[in-house]
């Protein structure tokens, strides 16, 4: 059987915009049967909206107050019974996708392919390693369940498809285990745009020194309309919450415009931005690497040009 | 308790990989070999959680060639008991991997296994993730806080979101993410002391190990490269390029 099996990521309000992604990813295999299931403690108003994606068959909803957090051990039982219907199960490769997933693959006795950014046909795939330092193809054995998870950066949107796709409701199986449990989240909290989907991004580095000085990089992304991120050693540094990194570690986007400000551009960092549009670099040293992947480079202190920038636009 | 953790050996992360010309694979002739990165973390968290007394000991595994066991004795060095060195001359996909060291889990009976999030050289994120399932044990993967009490976790993972945290009746499996700490430096008597702790080698077909069928990785490329920029002289040069483009 040739059907397509995505698990949808969503905040229990709202279908993570990954999901529209792994959709175009899935839609790249050329089979049309494609389902979303919404696991949550009450699916409906994120079902109503992956109903309406283009190219989706039918919406499964799996209500239980077990799903109203990503436990992998709660959602991964039942991926894996749900995925024995499908010839493909797919998730975004988020944290949550990276997360469930694997423990998905196991418990269906397969190998999984991690972050697919290009589909070759309905059995091979390629895929970064080595920190985006090759790129190769996996190829999966004929008749056996592909399982993985597709990189936003590399896949645009899928649209609306017009239609209204219909929803059905799924019995969660009654057996789930007890010994994981959701404690809470704490989020950085910031109101700007998301940086995982905002067209531009402004990302500060060690070089910003403080987070008293990581302000500058927030209020140039305000005057853009651009999302915040970061480099790895400004996290570390305590500068940002760590859901701002950027690179193999952290965030892998594809910004239309992307400012590196005070990043050297180790090729981690750089891992996460490889399919940004436009990079723009601002940096002291006019030998830093990321000179090297940059559109444009400005060489000097950024704490004189940005606001130079700033003063331009 | 036991904690048992799991040491890869990859290339140095500083290493600038290149694929070889006939995309067969990686150069790794003369490149420099290390611990991964991640592994090298939980290897430290381990050794604190066993310093603070909450752990008798800690046994470092690692499944490759016979050159993996110079990975064990950093380990050692660092301050792991003992080590386990499952021998095999192929690379192990992630579901292999899982099935070794869930063999070796069963043995040693740990506490918790402590992976690292992604070994650095095949990107993976899954071993961990997949031993977990076939245990039939909690997984917290990602971890930058761990903290024990009463035959219990509690682990503070990084997420897309931010920080959540989780709490798991031990076993566990715990991956490590970079924040969680900074690992030690190895002192030099300590590596001659390293010499002298016990390493065991297991040969694969001793653990009945069948092999899963595996992903065929084929047609190694590098990646494409972005082409080279200019350097502009003014703030004033860089926003009208970028209005001219319509980015702005
Ligand atoms: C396993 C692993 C995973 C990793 N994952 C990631 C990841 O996901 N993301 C990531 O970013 N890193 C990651 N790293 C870390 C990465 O290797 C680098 O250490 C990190 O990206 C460096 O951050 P930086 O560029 O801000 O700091 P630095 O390398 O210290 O660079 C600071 C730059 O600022 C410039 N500068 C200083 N002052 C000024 C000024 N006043 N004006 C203009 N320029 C100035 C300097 O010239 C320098 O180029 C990872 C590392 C490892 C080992
Ligand atoms: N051959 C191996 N030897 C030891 N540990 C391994 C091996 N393969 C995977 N691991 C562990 O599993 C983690 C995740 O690997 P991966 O799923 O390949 O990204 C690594 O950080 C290691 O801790």
């Amino acid at each position: 059987m040739s059907r397509i099996l995505i698990i949808a990521e969503h905040d229990g309000k709202n279908l993570d915009p990954s999901v529209a992604k792994t959709l175009k990813g899935a839609l790249d295999v050329g089979i049309d049967d494609i389902d979303i299931a919404v696991f949550a403690e009450s699916p409906d108003p994120v079902a109503g909206q992956a109903a309406r994606l283009e190219g989706v068959s039918r919406v499964l909803t799996l209500a239980d107050e077990d799903f109203a957090h990503p436990l992998a051990a709660k959602l991964a039982p039942e991926i894996a019974r749900l995925g024995a219907d499908y010839s493909h199960v797919f998730m975004p490769s988020t944290m949550y996708g990276k997360d469930v997933l694997p423990r998905a693959a196991a418990l269906m006795g397969v190998n999984m392919v991690s972050e697919i950014q290009e589909v070759i046909d309905k059995n091979s795939f390629r895929r970064p390693i080595y920190a985006g330092n090759a790129i190769v193809k996996v190829t999966v054995p004929e008749g056996e369940t592909v399982v993985g998870t597709i990189r936003q950066a590399s896949f645009s949107a899928a649209g609306e498809g017009g239609g209204e796709a219909p929803i059905e409701a799924v019995e969660p199986s009654a057996d789930r285990p007890d010994h994981t449990r959701f404690v809470n989240v704490e989020t950085g909290g910031g109101d700007g745009p998301d940086l995982a989907t905002s067209p531009r991004v402004v990302s500060g580095g060690r070089a910003m020194g403080s987070s008293e000085g990581f302000k500058v990089i927030y209020q140039f992304a305000e005057k853009l309309g651009a999302a915040v991120g970061a480099s790895r050693a400004a996290v570390d540094a305590g500068y940002v919450p760590n859901e701002l990194q950027v690179g193999q570690t952290g965030k892998i986007i594809a910004p239309e415009l992307y400012f590196a400000v005070g990043i050297s551009g180790a090729i981690q960092h750089l891992t996460g931005i490889k399919d940004a549009g436009t990079i723009v670099a601002i940096n002291k040293d006019a030998e830093a690497p990321i000179f090297e992947v940059a559109d444009y480079g400005l060489v000097g202190d950024l704490f004189e040009i940005l606001p130079e920038i700033e003063s331009h636009l | 308790m036991k904690i048992l953790v799991t040491l890869k050996r990859v290339v140095d992360y500083n290493v600038r990989v290149r694929v070889k010309s006939d995309g067969s694979g990686v150069e790794t002739d003369g490149v420099k070999m290390s611990i991964n990165p991640f592994d090298e973390i939980a290897l430290e968290e381990a050794l604190r959680i066993k310093e603070r007394g909450d752990a008798e000991e800690v046994v470092v595994a690692s499944i490759g060639a016979a050159d993996v066991q110079q990975q064990l004795r950093t380990g050692l060095a660092m301050g792991a008991d003992r080590a386990l060195h499952v021998e095999t001359e192929s690379a192990p996909q992630p579901l292999t991997a899982a099935r070794i060291l869930l063999k070796l889990v069963e043995r040693e009976e740990p506490g918790i296994v402590f992976l690292g999030k992604q070994a650095i050289d095949d990107d993976c994120n899954q071993t961990g993730q997949m031993l977990a399932a076939l245990w039939d044990r909690p997984q917290a993967t990602f971890a930058s806080k761990v903290e024990l009490s009463d035959g219990k976790a509690s682990v503070t993972r990084e997420v897309d979101a931010g920080l959540e945290t989780i709490q798991v009746d031990l076993p566990a499996v715990l991956t490590s993410d970079l924040r969680l700490n900074e690992p030690r430096f190895v002192k030099l008597p300590e590596i001659m002391k390293a010499k002298r702790k016990p390493l065991d080698i297991i040969a694969l077909d001793e653990l009945g190990i069948e092999d899963a069928v595996d992903h065929q990785i084929s047609d190694f490329q590098p990646p494409p490269k972005r082409a080279g920029g200019k350097i502009l002289e003014s703030a004033g040069e860089l926003v009208d390029e970028l209005k001219n483009k319509g980015l702005l």
